[in-house]
């Protein structure tokens, strides 16, 4: 695999016509508030290839989310602003792209499963009336009837294991629990076949047994439908298990990217060495210190290298200009100037 | 040999959320907390872990004396919490507090951290010096003394707990019940809190009650680790001996489900089991013993009889009718 991954990622600055199937190129988004500007990305490059699972590992408020709100364009524009950067979605630049194109990637290429799969789902629809909207607009929906609709429908809920899916269909979103809501967001998400799967914290509101489940019938439905993952979460222990390659995000930028095991064998970044150690581990021992200060305010980020205040490798040239990416080995990339000679 | 500081027995709270029947006058029950029993010994963290929906926050509440117990007794250094009808003693409020969960909820937005910290003061201490007492406690959780001028919505989720854990250490307890403190930080502030938790535990000769969901967190902190399942306790037993060897099917399930970031982690995981199902709604608890639905090596006899705390090995208790008596 690592030649092959290799080959596109060299090849990434080529947009059209590469294996890859999306690509985040220097991407910027800023809000304007009362008070002045966040500017929250600051820089992103990201890239998936097909069949590829992706994890974005960050604390809270460090821009994953709204990363992705980009993917999709739906960031609300007002305070949202993107002075620069481009988004390819199989070569196709998103930013750029007209409504009816872009209707075209949510319904068909891109699908996204939300944190709160109770905020997610509309409460006064039926889970049936919300899945078959979905098959409806889908590329294949539009020629179906009314029954086939329905029938297409049942299917994905009988994927995602929900007993009595045709009960279901009728339910309320009110009277499922919380593991079965977050299921029916899953088959809401792959009910249209899609290329790409956004799935944001999928089972972060969920108590571990169930998020345990909705983590292993995610993997299993992807594996079988041959889609790509973007895994969004703040558990290390959670991208460990269930991705093929990590980026590690911290205030609008990201620090280091390499393949999950890589990455979890040889942490390089200051930062993901401190996310590390502050993990508690079943074999015991303690909890290390955790990471000093907090996220930087946007309104007024620290110059440079946006880790430095907290770091305790700061040098003076982190205070001045902003790591570039280097490349420590085939599957590893850090954007810390530590590693300038080559770690 | 270490005394006891709190012993709960036999402890049950039910709620009446609603009546059922013709005229409305059978009640409908939700045993949150249906027979629990434990010990906390002076001067050590006793883990209470379970999903959501166990009961274990009302094993809190009802111990700081937000509920009164259905049945059942809670004894402090051998002193009934509830005795009689009359409230709490104030010397015994001061002996116990707690910390929440959300710290953006439990602080009053409208008060800033001096006036958060002087009340439990002015109440319990009322001959001290206050304003030398506030920069004490700041000093304590390692907060600056110029942060009592701030409102709690000026801080950042892992101070506003540091000011939540002041608060209680403000009466100067003996015992401190953390209800999941860390659960809505990230884990680099959590390990901050983990850590300041622990050092003042050894300062202070602090005893903790501490509730969280999270096992990998409890094997660091805890010296002895409750398992709770829908209002009842299924197993105890010391932290390390814990995850060494869970006897019953739920820990190891729990166990099984904690996503790890190591190899070394990954052996300790009980491999055969895989999490099945949800924790039933406590209004309708399962005949039995209550985890059968989801028990990956249900007998007959599970489905019918609630099965009783045994000891398996010494202070390695387990409620499962796999482990018959001894």
């Amino acid at each position: 695999m690592n030649t092959a991954t290799l080959q596109a990622q060299d090849s990434a600055g080529l947009s059209a016509g590469t294996p890859l199937l999306l690509e985040i190129k220097d991407l910027y988004v800023h809000f304007d508030v009362y008070g002045g500007t966040l500017k929250v990305l600051d820089g992103v490059n990201f890239t998936v290839r097909s069949g590829e699972k992706v994890g974005l590992v960050g604390e809270t408020g460090c821009g994953k989310t709204t990363t992705m709100k980009a993917i999709l364009r739906i960031l609300p524009m007002p305070p949202a602003r993107i002075p620069g950067g481009e988004i390819y979605f199989k070569g196709q630049d998103i930013l750029k792209m007209g409504e009816a194109d872009l209707r075209r990637v949510r319904s068909e290429g891109i699908s996204m499963i939300f944190q709160d799969p109770t905020a997610a789902l509309n409460p006064v629809f039926t889970i049936g009336q919300q899945l078959e909207a979905v098959v409806k607009y889908s590329l294949e929906g539009k020629k179906l009837s009314r029954r086939e609709i329905r029938e297409r429908a049942i299917i994905p809920l009988r994927e995602v294991a929900l007993p009595d899916p045709e009960r279901m269909l009728d339910s309320y979103p009110i009277q499922l629990s919380g593991g079965m809501r977050q299921r029916v967001c899953i088959a809401m998400a792959l009910v249209a076949s899609r290329e790409l799967l956004i799935a944001d914290e999928p089972g972060t509101s969920l108590d571990v047994t169930i998020q345990d489940q909705i983590l292993r019938l995610l993997h299993r439905l992807v594996e079988e439908k041959n889609v790509s993952v973007i895994l969004i979460t703040h558990t290390l222990g959670v991208v460990r298990e269930t991705t093929d390659r990590v980026y590690v995000m911290y205030a609008g930028n990201m620090v280091e990217a390499a393949d999950t095991r890589e990455l979890f064998a040889r942490p390089m970044h200051p930062y993901t060495r401190g996310l590390m150690d502050a993990v508690p581990r079943l074999t015991g021992g303690g909890i290390a210190g955790g990471i000093r200060g907090r996220i930087p305010d946007y309104l007024d980020p620290p110059p440079g290298c946006r880790f430095h205040p907290r770091c305790d490798h700061a040098m003076d040239i982190c205070r001045q200009e902003k790591p570039p990416f280097y490349r420590l080995s085939d599957n590893h990339e850090v954007a810390c100037f530590l590693y300038r000679d080559g770690g | 040999m270490t005394t006891d500081i709190l012993t709960v027995t036999n402890l049950k709270k039910y709620f009446v959320i609603g009546h059922s029947g013709i005229l409305k006058r059978k009640p409908i029950t939700v045993k949150a907390v249906d027979g629990v029993s434990f010990t906390v010994k002076e001067g050590e963290t006793f883990g209470l872990v379970g999903e959501s929906g166990s009961g274990k926050s009302t094993v809190a509440y009802t111990t700081i004396g937000m509920y009164r117990p259905t049945a059942g007794n809670i004894s402090f250094r051998g002193q009934n919490l509830f005795e009689g009808n009359r409230t709490r003693p104030l010397a015994l409020k001061k002996e116990i507090q707690i910390v929440f969960q959300d710290p953006g909820s439990s602080l009053n937005p409208r008060r800033n951290i001096r006036q958060i910290l002087e009340l439990p003061l002015r109440i319990h201490r009322p001959g001290d010096n206050r304003l030398e007492e506030i920069v004490r406690l700041l000093e304590m959780v390692e907060l600056p003394p110029d942060y009592m001028h701030k409102y709690p919505q000026m801080l950042g989720g892992g101070e506003k707990q540091m000011v939540a854990i002041a608060r209680a250490l403000a009466t100067e307890p003996s015992f401190i019940i953390l209800d999941e403190p860390t659960s809505a930080l990230d884990v680099s502030i959590q390990a901050k809190i983990i850590n300041l938790l622990i050092r003042l535990q050894d300062e202070f000769h602090l005893s903790y009650l501490f509730i969280t969901h999270d096992l990998s967190l409890m094997r660091n902190v805890a010296s002895r680790v409750a398992i709770m399942y829908l209002g009842k306790i299924c197993e105890v037993a010391e932290a390390a001996e814990f995850f060494r060897n869970p006897y019953h099917p739920y820990t190891q399930m729990l166990l099984s489900a904690i996503p790890v970031v190591s190899e070394e982690e990954e052996k300790l995981k009980p491999k055969k089991i895989i999490s099945t199902g949800e924790i039933p709604s406590p209004v309708n608890i399962p005949s039995g013993c209550s985890f059968h639905l989801r028990c990956p090596k249900k007998m007959d006899i599970c489905s019918e009889v609630d099965p009783v705390m045994v000891e398996v090995e010494e202070g390695h208790t387990v409620r499962c009718h796999l482990y018959g008596q001894p």
